[in-house]
């Protein structure tokens, strides 16, 4: 029974679309996270990921398309659906003016939790975010990091079954995005969880499953190391070469698992651009085919593909 | 029932835990004081003043043009500024239990700052003997007329993220219904008695004579549902936005 559940679809999104004014924030979005899983949605600012987040926990309707939440429609049966999440906004707003103890019995309070479950939850979750020494404190006065701790401590406060957490470790330090990402894997063990983050490592690390969104598309979809590997594979080589130019071509197109071959001057430099199937790499024989025609081969490289392109573009270098 | 509770009551800390309420509450109790004194102490104007609260109804009725909406500023335009909006709206909270809520929590506190000019007619007893039906029925019609002005800044705290805005606009909206009354001269006709009809003047001054004329209380519950009505459908709205 146990492990049924665990591939039961927890939440399936179909064909969101969102428009602000003229244009779409995301457009025709697919996707579905099973009971338990850890899903990330990975992407640059603006890609939609803040935007599928709102759709999810109900805060805003999407313009077309339909999610339904443990099968129930976030529209439809909104209370439904946000009885069941535990929310983190990007931005972690909180009652500035509020001491966190309050706060947090105040969020309860609204999540329809027992006064007596409430009571033993607060002090539990301000066990696990490591609030002790701040549970009087007027949230306004509290550091960054440690506003993150009590944005967290309240979403999972009325222990959700689904938890959304839209980039849960930006603006915190080094030392405290180790101990969210830990507190998240944790969590992910008993309930699901959706997380955006616009670093590719830290999706690695915590997430099963990685959705890549980019202006508004889904554009990848894969667990964390496949979509390694799939990078790593070699999709197109840039070859300078010191030769005649239609041998060289010829020569190129002949290479087993080349796609295509193309020719331009850089800068004066004769390069040939090879296509060659995905996944593999062909640098070996290319290499060697230019050398035993007794041409000289002055550079190769490894250029971008359109997944990668949108990688390069995401993946921020981590501080660690 | 529960959650509207913990909504009000978050608010009501809220009021006594911050300056502002302390400041309003200061300013409307030194208004209202001079505006009791002057209507009961004898003067060279007033030689022989009646024990009455005629005065201070009269003038308070002013003064909550821009009382309620600088309590009621605060109450969602600032959800809307800080962004907490986004975690109460996806709280299993309806939104009508949010507005009202809040609203009750502003109302209470409505209630406790006219609760501290009881002294006024306290003193009116210990020195004279008053006419016990204007003071009850006054009242009646100043709690009456403030529960519809208080349902009006929800409105337009609801409408805007900047609580000045709201203030201001909250101020327009009370200040038009306080004052149309008075345009009744100019147009004369059917048209003059509904524009006395729809505003506050006409409804509110025989509480301060005594009378309870049911129909002027249903005036102001009704203006009170409309405008408390309005605004949920204005937070229903902004998730549309």
């Amino acid at each position: 029974m146990e492990d049924q559940n665990k591939n039961d679809i927890m939440i399936q999104a179909t064909d969101l679309t969102h428009f602000y004014g003229p244009r779409p924030a995301i457009e025709e979005v697919n996707f579905g996270v099973k009971r338990g899983e850890i899903l990330g949605f990975l992407g640059p600012n603006g890609a939609g990921k803040t935007t599928t987040m709102r759709i999810l926990t109900g805060f805003m309707p999407p313009t077309e398309g339909k999610v339904t939440l443990a099968d129930y429609d976030v529209v439809e049966q909104s209370l439904e659906v946000r009885k069941r999440i535990g929310y983190l906004p990007e931005t972690v707003p909180l009652h500035t003016e509020m001491q966190v103890t309050n706060y947090l019995k105040y969020m309860g309070t609204l999540r329809g939790m027992p006064g007596r479950q409430i009571k033993r939850r607060v002090d539990d979750v301000i066990d696990v975010c490591r609030l002790q020494d701040y549970h009087k404190t007027i949230i306004g006065k509290l550091s960054k990091g440690f506003r993150q701790r009590v944005g967290i401590a309240q979403a999972i406060l009325h222990e959700p079954e689904v938890l959304v957490l839209d980039e849960p470790t930006i603006g915190i330090d080094p030392i405290q995005v180790v101990e969210t990402r830990r507190l998240i894997q944790e969590l992910g063990r008993e309930q699901t969880v959706v997380l955006s983050s616009h670093i590719l490592p830290e999706v690695n690390m915590i997430c099963e499953r990685v959705l890549i969104i980019h202006e508004g598309h889904i554009v990848a979809e894969d667990t964390p190391s496949n979509l390694a590997q799939r990078l790593q594979g070699v999709d197109q080589l840039q070859v300078e070469v010191g030769g005649p130019v239609q041998e060289v071509l010829s020569v190129l197109r002949r290479v087993p698992g080349v796609t295509e071959v193309s020719q331009r001057y850089n800068q004066g430099r004769n390069v040939f651009v090879v296509q060659v199937q995905e996944g593999q790499d062909l640098r070996d024989e290319i290499s060697r085919a230019i050398v035993s025609n007794g041409w000289s081969l002055l550079s190769m490289q490894l250029v971008s593909m359109s997944l990668e392109d949108i990688f390069l573009r995401l993946t921020t270098h981590e501080e660690l | 029932m529960r959650t509207i509770q913990a909504v009000a009551w978050k608010e009501i800390q809220v009021y006594f835990g911050t300056p502002t309420a302390y400041i309003v509450g200061m300013i409307f109790l030194a208004l209202t004081g001079i505006v009791f004194a002057i209507g009961v102490v004898p003067s060279e104007n007033n030689p022989f003043p009646e024990a009455t609260l005629g005065s201070f109804f009269t003038w308070t009725s002013l003064f909550l043009i821009f009382l309620p909406p600088a309590l009621t500023m605060r109450l969602l335009a600032e959800e809307q500024k800080l962004g907490t909006i986004e975690l109460l709206l996806t709280s299993p909270v309806r939104d009508w239990e949010i507005i009202l809520g809040k609203y009750l929590a502003s109302f209470a506190f409505l209630l406790a700052m006219l609760a501290l000019t009881l002294y006024y007619p306290v003193l009116l007893y210990v020195f004279a003997e008053p006419d016990p039906g204007p003071l009850y029925a006054g009242y009646l019609g100043l709690i009456l007329y403030g529960a519809a002005a208080l349902a009006i800044g929800m409105l337009t705290s609801t409408i805007t993220s900047n609580q000045i805005v709201a203030l201001i606009v909250g101020i327009g909206v009370i200040g038009a219904l306080y004052v149309v009354h008075f345009s009744t001269d100019i147009v004369g006709g059917i048209a003059s008695v509904l524009i006395s009809e729809i505003g506050f003047q006409a409804h509110y001054e025989d509480f301060g004579r005594g009378v309870i004329d049911t129909k002027h209380v249903v005036y102001f519950l009704s203006v009170t549902a409309v405008f408390l009505f309005l605004a949920i459908r204005a937070l229903e709205f902004r998730r549309w936005r």
